[in-house]
């Protein structure tokens, strides 16, 4: 990898989401070579026989993060004695919402945030800082459509102004703020969906009075790849990102110091018909294995699956292992 | 329609179809609000027209570098009557290249943007402009290129006055698919920095069901466009000996 160059590496990890999204084969765990995340969970998931009755579908959006998750709690549901089908490969929030609502999955991962911004109109700024209280939140108005929610994982996933670590120390960039004045000699790369979105660029135009020199729309998969080739000054970054903690000493985040970019924790959303057939391993299984999920486990299991190109399945697998949920 | 009053009620639409096809045209007609945008309204005539343009654009730029590269050889390899596994091969083989996936990887190599969507999307126009092209012109009776050789006509005489008029409707058909190809597929390039009617179609967050099925109905209706007005530039380019024998 490392004589690899690193445009050619952008490339192919957009070519490796491409196949992801197609689907990523079932894949046994027989490596015992145990280089991330010391287990910090609660416990070694117990598999009930009654269980085996239950079909569950798992499902999740179509981005690394979201189906490395999807692989954790598919197995995780797996070791608790469930039938489990997969679908990781749903596109937006709105298609992976509406595939619960009609029963064509059980449930799926979603960032509280996006959930009460984009199912239920709050503005972002309303969002709760406090996963608790914002999960409270969301789940009221979840259960309102007939569907519900279990509580959310330690980590939080948000937006994030992104630059190369050289650009910030050259213009002394630490703070969104910070762009004020020179921002608008920079360009900014972002999905084609951020132009719009106040939790993005329009956010950042209104709430933090900015204008860049240019907004180019891409796929969220060339995120890196455009500062790399230095035709984005400024990209839109997950602060779940491997390449923020993998390669530290080339990216960093600017803080959102005015909160454009709502944090979002993780919630299972499911519906009541479905917590009701699987009974109470349902949701004490996803609230336990998701008990080890930090920041840094995620940016550590994302970076094996996009910067290692390991598949998604064996590294959940390995991460149930070593964190003691399965064994 | 000739099966009258219960024909049509079988044909009839189911009511949620019609009443989202209404979302897409009010869509396209009056801005509507967005759930994530923070009050802007999306949609609209103004956007609408913005990005027909930019897809236009893009179109058109594709389409003439596929011509500017794809005709050229096939009508030279056709002449010479050689190269048929370049022209066929080559050709048949270029539509396997996924575009999202050349989109990508010409990211790190040009970066995104209207040149790098435009190689793409050329890329896609060249096969049936190339194939179409060299066979076009192998199909031309040779007696009359033989007849065209005996008037004293020079070789690039030969293929302007009598292989190409006669080719016209092959040449005309690879340049037709090309364009529909290239129309179709230009919805992806916002995800490379060029804002088509694809932006209606890839944010379904911002523009909802609504804007989605908008911009399918605007790109299908400019497909049946360009398709109308190719087919009437063919008929302009038609020779009338060729319009008059039975096809």
């Amino acid at each position: 990898m490392r004589t690899t160059s690193k445009r050619a590496r952008g490339a192919i990890s957009v070519l490796l989401a491409l196949f992801l999204s197609i689907g990523v084969a079932a894949c046994g765990s027989d490596d015992d070579d145990d280089q991330t995340t010391s287990g910090e969970g609660g416990g070694a998931i117990v598999s009930n026989p009654e269980n085996g009755k239950v079909t569950l579908t798992v499902g999740s959006k179509n981005f690394t993060e979201q189906i490395v998750l999807g692989e954790v709690y598919a197995q995780a549901l797996e070791a608790a004695g469930y039938k489990v089908d997969k679908r990781l490969n749903l596109g937006s929030e709105t298609v992976a919402r509406q595939a619960v609502k009609s029963d064509q999955i059980s449930g799926y991962p979603e960032y509280v945030s996006t959930a009460l911004t984009s199912f239920f109109e709050v503005e972002p700024e309303e969002v709760p800082a406090d996963a608790t209280e914002a999960y409270e939140e969301a789940k009221a108005d979840f259960e309102k459509e007939d569907l519900t929610a279990f509580p959310p994982t330690p980590f939080a996933s948000a937006n994030a102004v992104g630059t190369l670590k050289k650009t910030a120390e050259e213009r002394d960039l630490k703070t969104v703020s910070d762009l004020e004045g020179q921002s608008e000699e920079m360009t900014l790369y972002g999905s084609p969906e951020c132009r719009q979105r106040i939790d993005c660029l329009a956010g950042l135009e209104e709430l933090y009075g900015l204008k860049f020199k240019k907004f180019v729309p891409v796929d969220i998969g060339l995120r890196y790849t455009v500062l790399d080739n230095g035709q984005a000054d400024l990209s839109i970054l997950f602060t779940t990102d491997p390449q923020l903690s993998a390669q530290a000493d080339k990216y960093v985040i600017l803080e959102d110091d005015k909160e454009v970019f709502p944090a979002g924790n993780v919630i299972w959303v499911t519906t009541p018909e479905v917590v009701e057939e699987a009974g109470p391993d349902y949701e004490k299984t996803i609230v336990q294995v998701q008990e080890g999920l930090t920041l840094k486990v995620m940016q550590e299991l994302g970076a094996r699956v996009e910067l290692e190109k390991e598949p998604a399945a064996k590294v959940a697998g390995e991460y149930l292992e070593s964190a003691g949920y399965t064994g | 329609m000739a099966a009258g009053g219960s024909g049509m009620s079988t044909l009839a639409l189911p009511q949620p179809v019609l009443a989202s096809i209404e979302g897409a045209i009010e869509f396209i007609f009056t801005p509507q609000s967005s759930s994530v945008t923070g009050g802007k309204k999306v949609g609209g005539l103004e956007q609408v027209i913005e990005l027909t343009v930019n897809q236009l654009e893009v179109t058109f730029l594709a389409l003439a570098l596929a011509l500017f590269v794809a005709l050229p050889i096939g009508l030279y390899l056709g002449h010479r009557g050689a190269g048929e596994l370049l022209a066929i091969g080559l050709g048949n083989a270029g539509r396997a290249i996924p575009e999202l996936a050349l989109i990508a990887f010409m990211a790190a190599a040009i970066g995104v943007g209207l040149l790098n969507v435009t190689i793409a999307l050329a890329v896609l126009g060249i096969p049936p402009i190339l194939t179409n092209a060299f066979v076009g012109i192998r199909q031309v009776d040779r007696g009359a290129v033989d007849a065209a050789r005996g008037m004293g006509m020079s070789e690039f005489e030969i293929l302007r006055r009598v292989e190409m008029p006669l080719a016209v409707p092959t040449l005309m058909t690879g340049i037709r698919g090309a364009t529909i190809n290239i129309l179709a597929t230009a919805t992806i390039a916002p995800l490379a920095g060029v804002l088509t009617l694809g932006d209606f179609i890839i944010n379904r967050n911002v523009y909802g069901d609504d804007g989605v099925l908008a911009g399918a109905i605007l790109v299908a209706l400019l497909a049946l466009v360009l398709e109308f007005a190719l087919a009437g530039l063919q008929r302009l380019l038609t020779s009338k000996g060729l319009k008059l024998s039975p096809a």
